[in-house]
Formats: C-alpha cells, sequence, structure tokens
C-alpha cells in the first residue's frame, strides 16, 4: 500500500489524537427535537477522527454532518431516517450501536446467553457442593469468632 | 555514551532473563540444587542491568541527547525538566522499559518474599517471571530499540504530545503498569503449581496478598487514567469503552474474580483448578491488552504507533506463554478435586455466583472490544461499537452482581446461615431504599428507575458491610485487618455505585455562545462569562478565559478555563477548569473562538463525580489492608500442608 | 474429551482471529465504501474556471472517469498531485475534480501553480456532496463507469502502485492497453 498511505494513515492517527474540543452550541427550538438531535449526533462517529462522535469531534466534516442532522430533523425526518443516510454513505461502522441484524445477533445476545449458561453452572455446582455438606465435617476457620 | 550504556545493559539483562528462566524450571525438574541457587542472583542482576537501562534513558532525555531516535520523538529542549523525566515512558518503546523494569521490581519483590517458600516452588515462580521478562526485552531489542540513534541528529527534538504534559503522567502509567504487571506474579505462582503438580489452601494463602496488591495497583491505575481523561480531554466525560481502557479493564474484572475465589480456596481447598484458570486468564489479557494496543489492529485514540511487525512478536509470545500455561492447565487441572461441601446460602454459593458474574462481564467487554476484529476475519463487514453498546449490555452482569453483594456479605461459610441474617437485611435493605428514594426524588426531584436502583444497590453495600464491624466495635472487639480491608473494599465499592448513579442520572451540560458579559444558566447554576486574556507558559501559549460562577444570585467562585497551543507540535489542549461545589464538579471548557471576542463554552455539573475515582481508591486501600494482614506475614509457613487440607487422590508431589 | 482443554481450544480460536486482524491491520482506519455498485451520488455544483458553469452527475455519464477529492488545505493531496498530472497526460481516462471546503482563489492559484491534471473541477464549498459520496478525510478518488456506477474508491494519496494494481485492472482490456 506504499508509504504514500502510511503518511496519511499517520496524519489520520495524529489527527485523531489530538485533543481539541469541540462545543456544538446548535440550540433547536423545539425540546423534543433538541434531544433528538444531541441523541443522535452522540451516536454518530465522526469518521475521521475515529474515535469521537461527531458531537464531540471538532473537524469540519463532523460539523458538517450535525448540519445534515440538524436539517433532517427539522424536515421531520425520523430518527431512523437520519441514521440510515448516514449508513447508506459510511456504512454500518459510523453508528456507535451496532443495530440489531443478523450480524450483529451474537454480539447483542452475549450478555444475555452467558447469563443463562452461567445460571445453569451455578445451579449444578451448588447442587453438587450442597450434597457433600452432609459428609464434610471439617471445622471451618471463621475470619473472626461470631458475635 | 550513555545511551550505548543503556542498550548493552538491556542486552545483558536479557541474557540473565534467560537464566533465570532455565535455572528456575530446569532447576527444580531436574533436581539440580546448585541451578536453583542461581536463580536469586540472575534476578538481582538483571534488576540492576535494567534499572541502569532506565537511567540512562532517563538523564539522557534530561540532557536532551537527541541523537537518540526516541528522544528527538519524544523531548524537545523547552520541555520543562519534569516533564522530560516522564517522557521517558511517553511513547510505546520507552513505556515497554517501564513494563520491564516494573516487572523487575515485582520479581525481586517475589524473591525476598520468597525465602519462606520452598525452594523448588520459588525457584519455578522465579523461572516464569523470568520467562515473562525475557518475552519482553526480547521484543523490546528486535522491534522497540528506545536508544537507537538518528544520524544526522537533529537540532531540537518534536516535543512530547501536549496532552502528556500534565502531572498525571508521571503517576497513572507507573501505577496502572504496577497492576497490570503484578498479575504476573499470580501467573508464576499459578505455573509453579502446575510444574509441580500440587495446589493446595496453603498455595492459595501464599498467592493472596500478592495478587491483592497487583490488584490494588491495577485499582488505582485506572482511576488515575479516568480521572486524567476527564480534567484533559476538555469533554467532560470520563470513561470512553476505548479498546484501551477496556485492555486494562478486562484484567481488573477477572482479577476481582480472583481475589475472590482465592479466597475460597485458601478457606475450604475449593475452587481449585478454577482459581488456577483466572490466575491464567488475568495475566493473559494483560499480555493480551499489550498486544492490542500495539499492533495496531484495533483504531484508538489512545493506541501506540501501530506497527503488525510487532504484532506478530506479540502474537507468538502470547502464544508461548498463554498456550503454554493452558496447556498445562488441561494436563494438571483435572487431578485438582476437593469433596468440600457447601449450601445454598453460603459464602462459598456467594462468592460463585461473584465469578460468575464478573467473569461474564469481563467477556461481555471482551466480545464488545473484539467485535470489530471478529467481524473483520469472519468477513462480516465492518462493526463498529462503542459506548450505546457497553452501556446496557454491562449492566446484565454487573446489576445482580451488586445486588448479590450485600447478601454475599453476610454469609458464613459452609452453611450460610443466612436466614439468621434475615432481619438485618430486610432492615438494611428498606433504609438503603428510602435513602435511594430520597436521593431521586428529594434532592434532584427526577429520575429513572435505575437511578433508584443504583443508589439503593450502592447504600445497601455500604450498609450490609457496615453491620458486622460496627457491632464488633461495640463490644469492644478487634477487627482482623483482612476484615477491614474487606469492609473499606466494599464500602468503596458502594460509594462508586451511588456515584457512578448520581453522575449518569443528573449531569447537566450545555454548550453554548457567549460574548463577553453574557451570562448563561446551567442546572442551579448561573455563569457570567468575562472573556478571554493571552497567557504564556514555558512551551505554549494561549488563552484564559475568565467565568464568575453563581447560585442563586450569589457569586460563588471564578473559574479559568484555558486553551493552550504548544509551539513545537503544533497542537492544542483544551485545559478545563473544574471546582467541586457542595459536592458538585463544576466543569468549564472553552470551545472555539466564534469571532467578535465570542466563544463557544461547555458548562457541565457532574454530581458526586469525585467520590467516582475516591470510591475507587477506597476499594484499593481496602485490598491493601486485607493482603498485609497478619496470617500473610507469619514468620513461616508450613511446607506440606496437614493431609485433611488435601483431597484423596491428590498427587503428594 | 477432557473438558479442560476447553480454555487452550477458545485460546486458539483467538490466536487465528488476532492473526487475521494483523494481516488486514494495514488497513485499519480505512473504512469500505458502501457505494461501491451503486450510483454515483448525484450533485449539480458551480464550476471553479468558469462561474457560467455547472456540473451535474448526468453530465459525465456515458464513459469512464475518475472522481478526486482534494482541497488546498490537504497536504497529502500534493503528494498525488504530479501523480494525477499523468494520468491526464496519459489521455487514458478524464480525472474529474472535487474542491472540498476550499476558497475558490486559492484553489484556482494552486492549480496554476502545480498544473490542473482535471478536466473540470467541481467545488463543493459546504460539504454536502462530499458527505453524499461518503468522503471522510481528502484524497479520495472513486472510478466511476460509464454507466454511473461507482466501480472503486481508493482512500490517501494515489500511487502508481495502487493506480495500476487497483484502478486499471477494472478498466475494460481495450482501455487499459491504451495506456
Amino acid at each position: 500500500m506504499g508509504r504514500g498511505l502510511l503518511i496519511w494513515l499517520t496524519m489520520a492517527v495524529l489527527l485523531s489524537t489530538r485533543v481539541v474540543l469541540a462545543v456544538d452550541t446548535t440550540q433547536l427550538a423545539n425540546p423534543a427535537l433538541q434531544t433528538r438531535y444531541l441523541a443522535l449526533t452522540h451516536e454518530l462517529r465522526c469518521m475521521q477522527c475515529q474515535n469521537q462522535t461527531i458531537a464531540d469531534s471538532p473537524v469540519g466534516l463532523a460539523s458538517d454532518m450535525r448540519r445534515e442532522v440538524r436539517e433532517m430533523l427539522l424536515a421531520g425526518k425520523s430518527d431512523d431516517d437520519v441514521r440510515n443516510f448516514m449508513v447508506a454513505r459510511y456504512g454500518e461502522f459510523i453508528l456507535f450501536r451496532p443495530r440489531f441484524s443478523a450480524r450483529t445477533a451474537w454480539l447483542w445476545l452475549a450478555p444475555g446467553v452467558l447469563l443463562l449458561i452461567g445460571l445453569l453452572v451455578a445451579v449444578r455446582v451448588v447442587r453438587q457442593r450442597s450434597a457433600l455438606v452432609g459428609q464434610d465435617n471439617e471445622p471451618v476457620e471463621e475470619d473472626s469468632p461470631p458475635t | 555514551m550513555l545511551p550505548e550504556l543503556g542498550h548493552f545493559a538491556l542486552i545483558l539483562a536479557l541474557l540473565l532473563a534467560a537464566l533465570q528462566a532455565f535455572f528456575g524450571i530446569a532447576g527444580p525438574a531436574l533436581q539440580r540444587d546448585r541451578w536453583m541457587a542461581a536463580v536469586t542472583p540472575a534476578v538481582a542482576g538483571q534488576f540492576v542491568m535494567i534499572a541502569t537501562s532506565v537511567g540512562c534513558l532517563i538523564s539522557s532525555f534530561v540532557s536532551n541527547e537527541f541523537s537518540v531516535k526516541y528522544i528527538a520523538e519524544n523531548s524537545n529542549s523547552a520541555l520543562p525538566l519534569f516533564y522530560r523525566v516522564t517522557a521517558m515512558w511517553g511513547a510505546h518503546e520507552g513505556s515497554l522499559l517501564l513494563w520491564i523494569f516494573l516487572l523487575s521490581c515485582w520479581t525481586v519483590a517475589v524473591s525476598i518474599g520468597a525465602a519462606r517458600l520452598p525452594p523448588r516452588f520459588s525457584a519455578r515462580v522465579l523461572g516464569v517471571l523470568g520467562l515473562v521478562s525475557f518475552g519482553f526485552l526480547l521484543f523490546t531489542l528486535a522491534t522497540s530499540n528506545p536508544f537507537l540513534r538518528i544520524d544526522p541528529p537533529p537540532a531540537d527534538g518534536a516535543d512530547l504530545n501536549p496532552i502528556l504534559q500534565d502531572p498525571a503522567l508521571a503517576i497513572h502509567p507507573p501505577i496502572l503498569y504496577t497492576g497490570y504487571v503484578g498479575f504476573a506474579v499470580a501467573f508464576a505462582f499459578a505455573c509453579a503449581a502446575m510444574l509441580e503438580g500440587r495446589m493446595d489452601q496453603v498455595w492459595a494463602r501464599w498467592t493472596r496478598p500478592w495478587t491483592t496488591a497487583a490488584w490494588a495497583f491495577l485499582t488505582v491505575g485506572i482511576s488515575l487514567g479516568s480521572w486524567w481523561a476527564y480534567y484533559e480531554l476538555g469533554w467532560g466525560g470520563f470513561w470512553f469503552w476505548d479498546p484501551v481502557e477496556n485492555a486494562s479493564f478486562m484484567p481488573w474484572l477477572v482479577g476481582t474474580a480472583l481475589i475472590h475465589s482465592l479466597a475460597v480456596t485458601d478457606k475450604r481447598g475449593l475452587f481449585k483448578s478454577w482459581t488456577l484458570l483466572l490466575a491464567i486468564l488475568a495475566f493473559s489479557l494483560s499480555l493480551l491488552g499489550t498486544f492490542l494496543v500495539r499492533s495496531g489492529v484495533l483504531v484508538s485514540v489512545h493506541s501506540f504507533a501501530a506497527d503488525p511487525r510487532r504484532g506478530i512478536f506479540i502474537l507468538a509470545f502470547l502464544i508461548v506463554m498463554i498456550g503454554g500455561a493452558l496447556g498445562l492447565y488441561a494436563w494438571r487441572a483435572p487431578r485438582l478435586r476437593s469433596q468440600a461441601g457447601f449450601e445454598l446460602g453460603s459464602r462459598e454459593s456467594f462468592l460463585l455466583f461473584n465469578n460468575i458474574l464478573l467473569v461474564i462481564a469481563a467477556a461481555t467487554v471482551f466480545a464488545g472490544t473484539l467485535a470489530p476484529l471478529i467481524a473483520d476475519s469472519l468477513h462480516l463487514g465492518t462493526l463498529s461499537v462503542g459506548e450505546p453498546y457497553f452501556d446496557p449490555t454491562f449492566m446484565v452482569s454487573t446489576l445482580p452482581l451488586l445486588a448479590l453483594v450485600s447478601l454475599g456479605i453476610r454469609a458464613s461459610w459452609k452453611r450460610g446461615r443466612l436466614s439468621d441474617s434475615a432481619r438485618v437485611l430486610l432492615t438494611t435493605l428498606v433504609i438503603a431504599l428510602m435513602a435511594g428514594v430520597i436521593l431521586v426524588f428529594a434532592i434532584y426531584s427526577h429520575g429513572k428507575v435505575l437511578s433508584v436502583v443504583g443508589g439503593t444497590l450502592g447504600a445497601w453495600i455500604i450498609l450490609s458491610s457496615l453491620v458486622d464491624p460496627v457491632q464488633r466495635l461495640r463490644r469492644g472487639l478487634s477487627l482482623s485487618r483482612s476484615v477491614l480491608g474487606m469492609t473499606v473494599a466494599h464500602v468503596g465499592l458502594g460509594l462508586f455505585v451511588i456515584s457512578l448513579t448520581t453522575v449518569e442520572s443528573f449531569t447537566v451540560e450545555r454548550d453554548v455562545a457567549l460574548a463577553p458579559g453574557q451570562r448563561a444558566t446551567v442546572g442551579t447554576y448561573e455563569f457570567r462569562f468575562d472573556g478571554v486574556r493571552p497567557i504564556e507558559g514555558p512551551n505554549y501559549n494561549g488563552v484564559e478565559g475568565t467565568v464568575l460562577v453563581m447560585q442563586h444570585g450569589e457569586p460563588v467562585t471564578r473559574l479559568y478555563p484555558q486553551k493552550r497551543q504548544y509551539w513545537v507540535q503544533r497542537s492544542g489542549t483544551t485545559e478545563a477548569a473544574i471546582e467541586m461545589h457542595n459536592g458538585s464538579n463544576v466543569f468549564i471548557a472553552l470551545g472555539d473562538e466564534l469571532g467578535a471576542g465570542k466563544w463557544s463554552v461547555r458548562f457541565q455539573i457532574r454530581p458526586l463525580v469525585n467520590f467516582v475515582w475516591l470510591g475507587a481508591f477506597i476499594m484499593a486501600l481496602g485490598g491493601a489492608l486485607a493482603g498485609t494482614d497478619r496470617r500473610y506475614r507469619a514468620a513461616a509457613l508450613p511446607a506440606t500442608q496437614p493431609a485433611v487440607a488435601t483431597a484423596p487422590g491428590e498427587a503428594a508431589g | 474429551m477432557n473438558r479442560f482443554l476447553l480454555p487452550l481450544g477458545a485460546f486458539a480460536l483467538l490466536v487465528i482471529v488476532l492473526a487475521v486482524g494483523i494481516k488486514h491491520s494495514p488497513e485499519k482506519g480505512i473504512i469500505p465504501s458502501p457505494l461501491i455498485g451503486k450510483a454515483a451520488p448525484s450533485f449539480h455544483l458551480p464550476v471553479l474556471n468558469d462561474s457560467a458553469r455547472t456540473l451535474s452527475t448526468s453530465d459525465l455519464k456515458g464513459r469512464w472517469y475518475v472522481f478526486n477529492v482534494w482541497g488546498t488545505w490537504c497536504v497529502s493531496c500534493r503528494e498525488e498531485h504530479s501523480f494525477l498530472l499523468q494520468i491526464q497526460k496519459s489521455g487514458l481516462i478524464p480525472v474529474i475534480g472535487l474542491d472540498w471546503k476550499d476558497d475558490d482563489d486559492q484553489a484556482r492559484e494552486w492549480l496554476a501553480q502545480l498544473g490542473n491534471p482535471y478536466e473540470v473541477v467541481a467545488v463543493d464549498r459546504d460539504g454536502r456532496t462530499a458527505i453524499d459520496w461518503g468522503v471522510y478525510g481528502a484524497p479520495e478518488t472513486f472510478l466511476v463507469n460509464p454507466q454511473g456506477i461507482v466501480v472503486y474508491k481508493y482512500v490517501g494519496p494515489l500511487t502508481p502502485d495502487a493506480w495500476e494494481t487497483e484502478f486499471l485492472p477494472r478498466l475494460p482490456a481495450h482501455r487499459a492497453a491504451k495506456s
């Protein structure tokens, strides 16, 4: 891919380690829209500084994208319309919250599934060990004598 | 001259590490006493060499030796002395040297403490530590040598990254790495046990203090990083689920499970193979974290300059260390069975649940962090995971965990007898619930269900932890350090949970464009922006704003947020002005100049946020107390354990 | 099967994932474009050197073209500039420029100084068109076919190597042979 790309990437990395604050002073007149605006801008990734949201990123691209979000909301589009607009142009990567789909199901369901497995393991172990309590007459040293 | 000396010292250290590893592992295996005796000198020698190397690098920084490439890239003659020293670990190569140095410190500590351990066992422990050190030294010398010269030498350096020019840099990486690296000790103890073919309660007792110490350091290290991000990054956030943050959080979660599991193994000889696995897992996650941060496979604000070659090397190292340990585990673990029993409501039960839930939490973070990588490898496209994923999924395992803490604290070993505690538990729960409701509705007058839940859980943990110790103290009885430590740690946890709840539920934030003299109202505060004035520092210039903070019409304080531009790197930092008032943090950061003296300003009121870090520090304090309990400092520990503590059928040698 | 082998097995899987990750890592930070295979986003923009003219996507239909996003503020764009001139000289395929969030006068001066490889330059002052094309960092270069479908996107300064390995093979044979 070459030196050029490496330089370009280095620039991207350097840019992304800049710690300049973006303060978005947008204030939409309608408070419901403002809430949705803030929520959406915190959900969309800045594609140039890829670990920041467009709400926080100081680069021009981010403020352009914020403007798009603003205009779409003022035009009456739904939150999903805004997301679809961005995804159509930049891919799923632009969303910080991966949308639930066949491809991401494993990720979203993982904690619940693990919890279920954990429950089964817990039940099994407790059952096994409770059965052993009767035969086990070893005294247990307390951390401190009972009060 | 000095850089070459440092380089040479590192090479010697590599040789000594190899000897340490060889004698430590082969000695006991082949029953060569003389080999085992050579281990401690190797440890000492390695420490001296590495310390020399570090000293050479630091003094080269101080004397502005820009013919050294690493120094040219990370320092500058205008850089204040303090930062010229801390710049040593400001980038990849130097931070690796810091890693190696801290590992050496731990090894020396273990070799001193090991005087009380059976010689074959301690030789094995030090041997494994030597192997880890060897791997890192080889990696450093082969791919990340901080002593390389550059020709022709530049007139001046490229300066340290401005966000790292902060006192927190002096302490966050060293403390974080101390914790991170410290889990190598537990790992070494586990490997030694597996090599011996014996693992029992006595082993657990040896391992506990080391693990608790590492855990405490890691807790403080992560909190410092979080606090630093909060005041330095200028957005008022303090946790971003960034891959590098997660890389240190995963070992912490598993480490927490480990210290609890060790308690069970120590007490009752149970969960032996599980504890072994956790000890391997904790350090493996540390190593994995090192890999993720330095190999370029993940995109992160934090990551060091990436290089696939380094990635390959670390991966090979991972395969040897982790693969080797897990192989040993598959070989030895099946024989570690115990016949002890416990009931449903017993402490063992609750610690079992604790472990399961903590591991699920770690697995959740793991899945989210590696998801982009996994999706990429399986050609599932580019996946993106951030806060909106982690926040809800993390709670799936941690909410039940927090609820169970209060119950578990009051459960006794083996038989539980929770019903005896039922009244106390119920009373404390009701008080906690009242506290939660008051917090949400009386103090803040609004909130979500989760706010009440969080507040209640935190308060319940605190109350439940305090009941027994307070009762004992009132009867004039003493508390052992381990009980005191446990209490303090859990109280810290409760504080952490309460403050996290208030921060997440009641933070008020507004970004406003203000001209000098204009006011803004945020929450119960009013702010008057009084313009900016130019400022200059040792290697930067910038502007400083003045903001008058008022509440109920009365002036409360004045804050001075800054925006700095560093000359050499030409990048800026935003120095937010933060002050605590009535338990909340008032946070003000300058945004951009909008022309005609107008500025965009971020205002943020975060209630109780300082207790997030304070709670974590208290947890670490509890750990430090518990880890230094008298029984770990007993003069002579038995080399052989009484028969009743081992399980029938277990190999005796 | 010894269940204690499970951790080792899981680790082996992880190693595979990480190894693949390393292999792909030079491409990290580069996002595959969802526009590939889809119609080039339509735009209707003023032209740099001619205030009376406008350029739209429909004007470009019917032939292969290279669509290059650049700006005078972009340091890496300078790197690829001489190579773009070479492409123009070869006459193989027209290079259409998109001047992204730039100053018109500076852009004109830049082209006058360094040479103008573009058949025509569309000016995107507010960045809307760039967003439509999924641009996130200049320079970026697209390859569009006569039906107006985006065939390929290259991120970063265009190099002769990338041109030969990625762009030329995608052109129909008789055109590539002309180069």
